[in-house]
């Protein structure tokens, strides 16, 4: 008899016993196993998705718990670093696009992807100087971090997605010094999961900016 | 992402000198041991810790001679002062609960046998693998810093409620700098264990062996695997909160503490803060972390009683479920915590509803182990005593649980010595035999040497008559309105109960000593131990399927491939009653 607790196993064993089969990763094999630097990217989102999630209801409750939430106008340059943000994802995609021809389209190719991700990183820069702008002005209505809760969630919320930023910033250089250095031969999979993050950066900003719009 | 795969970390030859093999090794099973000798250089002091605590608590004025020179304001001439008392008890707890509850059952079993147990090279990420082993380092030495500085270390207890955590040094000795530094370290503990549950759980997910299916991973690879999806979400909270603790604390803002608060005679400067927000965000995270601790012994406990028992579990896959049901309603219940807290009364009544209602996987998963102990023939060895004390300590810990999830009932018991003794049964020491069984059935495989089984057994028995003479009193302590926290009982309505206090010292002193046979083994087996064979155990998943200790690749460069269930005991194998994982021999039936 079997005493297995699992359920019998539907399919037949794999039939190669090939085991000295490849570099190619072994789990590869297995239907709805992936890349896992893509199923990393994703672990790591949710885990950023929960973080901010514990900033918002912590933003909720504080503005329950005292009559002291005043409203702070945003400085108006946020609007145009959601602006460079946005772009900064769209020169990303052209740059996926190019790179994606890579193995047959060589050198072209490579300097066009090049190019597109040398504007994300600009874009990226101008949003983290636009973020840095904005506390200046803010600063300069006397609105700091401590002055008010509206004024220190706006400070803790900007800050902390400036610095997941900066992470993206920091992963697209290494990526494209990757590309320099290997040229074709470069590994998708880590600049697959960096344009990942990066959009992500952009939907997260999106939703911040719609909470600091509502709330503060 | 800027990681490499564990596919090309490993394409090149083995790490050689002696740093990169030793002590920044990507490897998962350096890294894994790495972080059981951290989890036992905390448990060490965790335990000195606690001895100090219960000592004082019996003989308060008796000099503990040298003491004065750890923490000259804290034990002038050898005896510990109220405060001190609080700042050994934020530290024991501090310790145990992250550096060892977190760190050994979760961090240093894991990372040694989950990549094993799924046939996988090494973690997805070995990079972000050695990281997180370092940064969880780093957090244990801003942790202890704190009892060099001249504040000393924090007086807030491990949960550090706002607003008292959140004022500054007026809110006592310890809570200056002592208080930052526990604020600092948590906030890069909770960094190290991001990572490290990202890497658990890409590395289940993409680096599975040929034919090993999810349904065909051993039961404690599961547990490992939800206990990283709790870890990453749980951690994700507890870092925002850290960081709004430190703001308010050394920025100004006031985001947990309340207007109009006067601390020391002072009014405090800050305004319109929420002292339950700590709370709340702080037990998102806390109520969780218990099943952190827990549910890893869980599933090293179900592995080591299978293999015991030379049979099955009843139902392998209830136990799976039943483990991920208890982490689906663990983001339910933080407010159980929280009845007194002076949260709304009709909340109490929501949170205590799925508080009970995680009696009945936690049930489930007891009446799987009792059942399929059941007329079975286990062998009797210090892994699977500790495997079945684990199940004595769930329950006995457990049961207590009934009567704190009652709203009505934990308006009595709350911080009193019965819960108390509730969580240190179910989370502290159950979770601790987990470890041991662990240590004592894995040792040879993880140094190539066995451990003495007499002095292991020896070890179990003082250990579980000693823990229950330790934590069984704590329960009748607490019904009687023995409050928690308090550092001496001479002469008020507790007096009567100094005798049972003593009692309990002296099993703690005893338990204390008897662990130091449990070191002895470690040392001594690790260089004079009996050679480990590939398999002493029979047992039936991959890690006893390559060498031990596993060569620095696991499998030799070979890819396993997978045929079978976890568990193929009680069936006619070419080696006897058991056929291995990836033995291509078809199970009877």
């Amino acid at each position: 008899m079997s005493s297995t607790i699992y359920e019998p196993v539907r399919t037949p064993p794999p039939a190669s016993r090939d085991s000295t089969a490849s570099g190619a990763r072994v789990a590869k094999v297995l239907s709805g196993a992936g890349e896992a630097s893509q199923s990393g990217i994703w672990v790591g989102i949710f885990a950023i998705t929960m973080s901010f999630a514990a900033f918002t209801s912590a933003l909720f409750v504080r503005q329950g718990s005292a009559a002291d939430w005043t409203h702070i106008a945003l400085p108006p340059i946020l609007y145009g670093n959601t602006l460079a943000l946005l772009l900064s994802s769209a020169t990303l995609q052209m740059a996926r696009r190019a790179l994606a021809a890579v193995p047959s389209a060589e050198p072209h190719a490579v300097r066009m992807g090049l190019g597109w991700l040398m504007a994300t990183l600009a874009l990226g820069f101008v949003f983290v100087a636009g973020q840095f702008e904005a506390w200046r002005q803010l600063a300069a209505q006397g609105l700091y971090l401590a002055t008010n809760p509206n004024s220190s969630f706006y400070y803790v919320l900007t800050a902390m997605h400036g610095l997941h930023v900066l992470a993206g910033i920091v992963a697209l250089v290494l990526v494209m010094g990757r590309i320099v250095a290997s040229g074709a031969a470069f590994r998708k999979s880590t600049f697959e999961a960096t344009a990942t993050y990066w959009h992500f950066m952009g939907v997260l900003w999106l939703y911040l900016l719609l909470v600091l719009r509502t709330k503060l | 992402m800027e990681e490499t795969s564990a596919q090309q970390a490993h394409v090149h030859a083995p790490p050689e000198g002696f740093l990169r093999k030793y002590v920044f090794s990507l490897d998962h099973k350096v890294i894994g041991k790495q972080y059981y000798a951290l989890a036992l250089l905390a448990v060490s002091m965790g335990m000195a810790l606690s001895w100090l605590m219960r000592f004082h608590l019996v003989w308060p004025t008796t000099r503990i001679p040298g003491l004065e020179l750890i923490s000259k304001a804290g034990a002038p001439g050898g005896i510990i002062t109220p405060e001190y008392y609080l700042s050994l008890l934020t530290m024991h707890g501090t310790l145990m609960v992250f550096f060892v509850l977190t760190n050994a059952p979760f961090a240093a079993f894991g990372n040694f046998f989950l990549p094993i147990q799924i046939g996988a090279e090494d973690m997805a990420f070995p990079r972000f693998n050695m990281m997180s082993f370092w940064t969880t380092l780093a957090a244990f030495l801003v942790l202890i810093l704190a009892f060099v500085i001249p504040d000393g270390p924090p007086i807030s207890g491990w949960t550090s409620y706002a607003p008292l955590s959140a004022v500054g040094k007026d809110a006592g000795p310890g809570m200056g700098w002592g208080m930052n530094l526990w604020a600092i370290s948590i906030a890069i503990f909770c960094i190290g264990s991001l990572l490290g549950a990202l890497n658990f759980i890409a590395t289940t997910l993409d680096l599975r062996a040929k034919g090993m299916t999810l349904m065909r991973m051993p039961i404690c690879t599961w547990a490992w695997f939800i206990t990283s999806c709790i870890a990453l979400l749980a951690f994700a909270v507890l870092l925002p909160a850290c960081i709004l603790l430190i703001l308010d604390r050394t920025a100004g803002t006031s985001f947990f503490i309340p207007s109009g608060l006067v601390v020391s005679d002072r009014l405090q400067p800050h305004s319109g803060g929420s002292p339950l927000l700590w709370q709340h965000l702080f037990w998102f995270f806390g109520h969780p972390e218990v099943y952190i601790a827990i549910l890893p012994s869980m599933g090293i406990v179900s592995h080591i009683l299978i293999n015991s028992m030379r049979k099955p579990l009843l139902s392998a896959r209830v136990i799976i479920y039943s483990m991920m049901s208890i982490g689906f309603l663990s983001w339910m219940v933080w407010g159980h915590h929280m009845f007194v807290s002076g949260m709304n009364p009709f909340s109490s009544l929501l949170f205590s509803f799925p508080t009970l209602t995680i009696t009945i996987p936690a049930t489930i998963m007891t009446m799987i182990w009792m059942g399929s102990l059941y007329g079975a023939n286990i062998r009797i060895n210090a892994a699977s005593l500790f495997a079945l004390g684990f199940i004595s300590m769930f329950v006995s810990g457990g049961v207590s649980g009934f009567f704190l999830a009652q709203p009505s009932i934990d308006i009595v018991l709350h911080a009193t010595y019965f819960v108390v003794g509730h969580f240190h049964m179910v989370m502290g020491v159950a979770s601790i035999f987990g470890v041991f069984a662990g240590t004592y059935f894995w040792f040879g495989k993880m140094t190539g040497r066995m451990m003495n089984e007499t002095l292991g057994q020896l070890h179990f028995w003082l250990t579980f008559i000693g823990t229950y003479c330790i934590f069984m009193p704590f329960h009748y302590l607490g019904l009687v309105g023995n409050v928690r926290r308090y550092s001496a009982f001479v002469n008020d309505y507790t007096g009567p109960l100094l005798p049972l206090h003593k009692f309990i010292t002296i099993a703690a002193l005893c338990t204390g000593a008897a662990q130091l046979i449990f070191i002895f083994n470690l040392i001594y087996s690790r260089y004079k131990g009996a050679p480990a064979p590939e398999n002493p155990w029979n047992g039936t998943t991959l890690e006893w399927s390559i060498p031990s200790p596993p060569p620095w690749n696991n499998f030799g460069g070979k890819h396993p491939v997978i045929y079978h269930d976890p568990y193929q005991y009680d069936v006619k194998g070419s080696k006897g009653d058991y056929i291995m994982q990836d033995s291509p021999e078809p199970s009877a039936g």
